[in-house]
């Protein structure tokens, strides 16, 4: 049986990454995301987790990615300049494939911007924040239900394909509250461990598949961890073969397993003619905004990619060949609109509203823009 | 009688402060020290709310509202600037004790080492007060914060900043209280005298995130005094340190710690604790004084 209580987007990310078996957070407090800190600065030592703030931001990216290291599952959670701060250390995970769950709640920016609203500004800095060629998962909820099982997702991600996973909530999803339902049984996965002796382990074995397995700290396997370039052992090499077939493995793992992370949610899309492009708290606007058109015979529904990065690239393309047109309604200035149309420019029209001010777009304007292009 | 503190008001009313602000008492008495002649260099901190929306700001000296870790290091830049222009302003960092013990030290010291022409001011309220009463470096040992809560209040002492700031051998540092104005604005005129990087702590405290009475502010600030749990002194060029404020019979922590909601939960050991501890700082500190 699920227990259904009411609680904040935040707090859902602390209580699911509980559930999900999360030991470890480390943190620096930032508004809107430092309920997260604060709540399982409570829980985590009831449950024999440890629970540290730190110094900084980087820091507290550098100490989820030692205590991962050790075998655990860990934490972190901030926003605007918190996030810039973090990508640094972000980068060396991805490098070093260390799983890490990192939840960006998104204000307005860029620099301090709009500390206490809401903004969809950084679905690019979480695709390439860091510098370098990478695969990062990240996922958006548009409830705090969604907060909870996608936080939980997000641990297992990151422990299947050995990386750091991102949730990017926003202010508006971390701040409400809302009836939860909290199974007592969810799937967790953990990490592939070693299953040969310490002098045959090799930490970035490509012979053991995409995700060779990680051996914790402590266990009696010695192994090198770098930011450099390296070599099966983990030692640095600037060999360009070696460079080139561990940055294609990398890269592959992600990239030749789009179908199992990516998810998507489609509202009233069967025998659509037009499309909204929605994500995270922007599905909500956007549904009741096809509520509100279909009673007025537009028949439209809603494409919200729940898996942002790796985009949902052949979900939008199906629906590309489908729909007459696709409204891609953002929190931003123009960032996923470019995703868009790459993948659908040829099937399809693309349209773009929005604007970031700190606050979602009504339904009602959304719909008049929306009418306004179908006319 | 003389009147030691100026008379001139630089800050302006309708500031967003709280009740019973410390902080927003210790920019009062700042600015009516240095001048106008000022710049304030702000990184994140209650001060960066405080100053508040145009054209209701506060303060009517130009303010740099920078990024969390970058108060002393925007004002370095500001300052050379300044130099290579060949203008004379008095360049403040004005962070909270966050922005200063924690993730704005390296800015800091490096700006100390190099001796930049800066005068550094931490307004300590003992917590991260403006995304909601986290725990910083300063925060006193057992207090509550909303990240050290009361089954596990905070396990360290205060992070002895002052004898950090000392090793650089910077030519002033000075603590201060805004119970204590004529000694506050004393070593704001003597900061303002020296050239190089000099560094001021104002205790200053903060009725919602200790959980006090805003009326309390000032006694609660001069209590700390009475009882050492924060001792007013100058240290110049690192190594001659000097109480400027001597008490002579000192209260028992406990006439401090129980007008605070942060302290509610202590034990009669805690209160022990807390105690020789503020003993074993006060030796350590005579130690150096010399005394």
């Amino acid at each position: 049986m699920a227990k259904r209580k009411i609680i904040s987007g935040n707090h859902a990310v602390a209580e699911a990454a509980i559930k999900a078996g999360c030991r470890f957070f480390a943190g620096y407090p930032i508004t809107p995301s430092s309920e997260i800190a604060e709540k399982l600065s409570e829980v985590l030592p009831k449950y024999g987790g440890r629970f540290i703030q730190m110094e900084d931001e980087l820091a507290s990216m550098g100490a989820v990615i030692g205590a991962s290291l050790t075998g655990a599952k860990v934490l972190t959670a901030t926003s605007g300049p918190g996030f810039s701060l973090k990508q640094e250390n972000l980068g060396f995970a991805i490098m070093a494939e260390i799983p890490v769950v990192v939840v960006n709640v998104q204000r307005g920016g860029p620099s301090t911007g709009l500390p206490t609203f809401t903004s969809q500004q950084d679905l690019m800095q979480a695709r390439w924040g860091r510098h370098g060629d990478q695969e990062i998962i990240v996922l958006m909820p548009d409830s705090v239900q969604e907060t909870y099982d996608l936080t939980i997702r997000a641990f297992n991600l990151a422990e299947k394909y050995r990386t750091p996973v991102i949730l990017l909530s926003d202010e508006v999803i971390s701040h409400m509250s809302e009836p939860v339902d909290i199974p007592d049984e969810v799937e967790i996965v953990d990490r592939a461990k070693p299953d040969v002796p310490p002098e045959e382990y090799y930490p970035f074995d490509s012979s053991k598949g995409l995700v060779p397995p990680l051996a914790p700290y402590g266990t009696g396997y010695r192994y090198h961890i770098t930011g450099l370039n390296h070599d099966k052992t983990g030692f640095p090499s600037n060999d360009p073969e070696i460079v080139h077939n561990q940055m294609l493995r990398k890269l592959n793992k992600i990239r030749k397993n789009t179908d199992d992370i990516v998810e998507v949610e489609e509202f009233k899309l069967k025998g659509a003619k037009y499309a909204i492009f929605a994500l995270g708290s922007v599905g909500r606007t956007a549904k009741q905004t096809v509520i509100n058109l279909r009673k007025e015979g537009v028949p439209i529904g809603v494409f919200r990619p729940k898996t942002l990065w790796p985009f949902p690239e052949k979900e939008i393309i199906e629906l590309g060949k489908k729909v007459e047109k696709i409204f891609v309604i953002e929190l931003n200035y123009g960032q996923i609109i470019g995703e868009v149309e790459r993948w659908v420019s040829k099937y399809t029209e693309v349209e773009w509203y929005g604007r970031a001010t700190g606050r979602l777009i009504p339904p009602r304007e959304i719909g008049a823009f929306i009418k306004e292009k179908i006319e | 009688m003389k009147l030691t503190i100026p008379e001139e008001e630089i800050m302006g009313h309708g500031h967003l402060a709280c009740q019973g602000c410390g902080g927003a008492l210790a920019m009062r008495y700042t600015l009516k020290t240095l001048g106008r002649n000022t710049v304030l260099s702000v990184p994140a901190c209650c001060w960066s709310v405080i100053d508040g929306p145009f054209p209701h700001s506060a303060v009517n000296i130009p303010v740099f509202h920078t990024a969390f870790e970058a108060a002393a290091s925007t004002a370095s830049g500001i300052k050379a600037g300044f130099e290579i222009q060949g203008k004379d302003v008095n360049v403040v960092a004005w962070a909270g004790d966050g922005g200063t013990y924690d993730i704005g030290i390296q800015a800091l010291s490096g700006a100390a080492e190099r001796n930049d022409d800066i005068l550094y001011i931490c307004y300590d309220n003992e917590a991260y007060m403006n995304t909601g009463v986290q725990r910083s470096g300063s925060t006193p040992l057992k207090a509550w914060t909303t990240t050290t809560p009361v089954a596990h209040p905070k396990d360290r002492p205060k992070k002895d900043l002052i004898s950090i700031m000392a090793a650089h051998r910077m030519p002033y540092i000075a603590t201060a209280s805004v119970a204590y104005p004529e000694d506050l604005t004393e070593k704001l005129e003597k900061a303002k005298s020296i050239k190089g990087t000099r560094f001021l702590l104002i205790f200053s405290p903060c009725p919602p995130g200790w959980r006090a009475d805003p009326k309390n502010t000032v006694k609660l600030a001069r209590l700390a005094v009475e009882t050492k749990v924060f001792n007013l002194l100058e240290i110049e060029n690192g190594l001659d340190w000097r109480i400027t404020k001597k008490i002579r019979k000192p209260k028992p922590v406990i006439e401090y710690l129980k007008l605070q909601g942060r302290f509610r939960h202590l034990t009669e050991d805690d209160v022990s604790l807390i105690q020789e501890n503020v003993e074993k700082e006060w030796n350590i500190l005579m130690n150096k004084v010399g005394e």
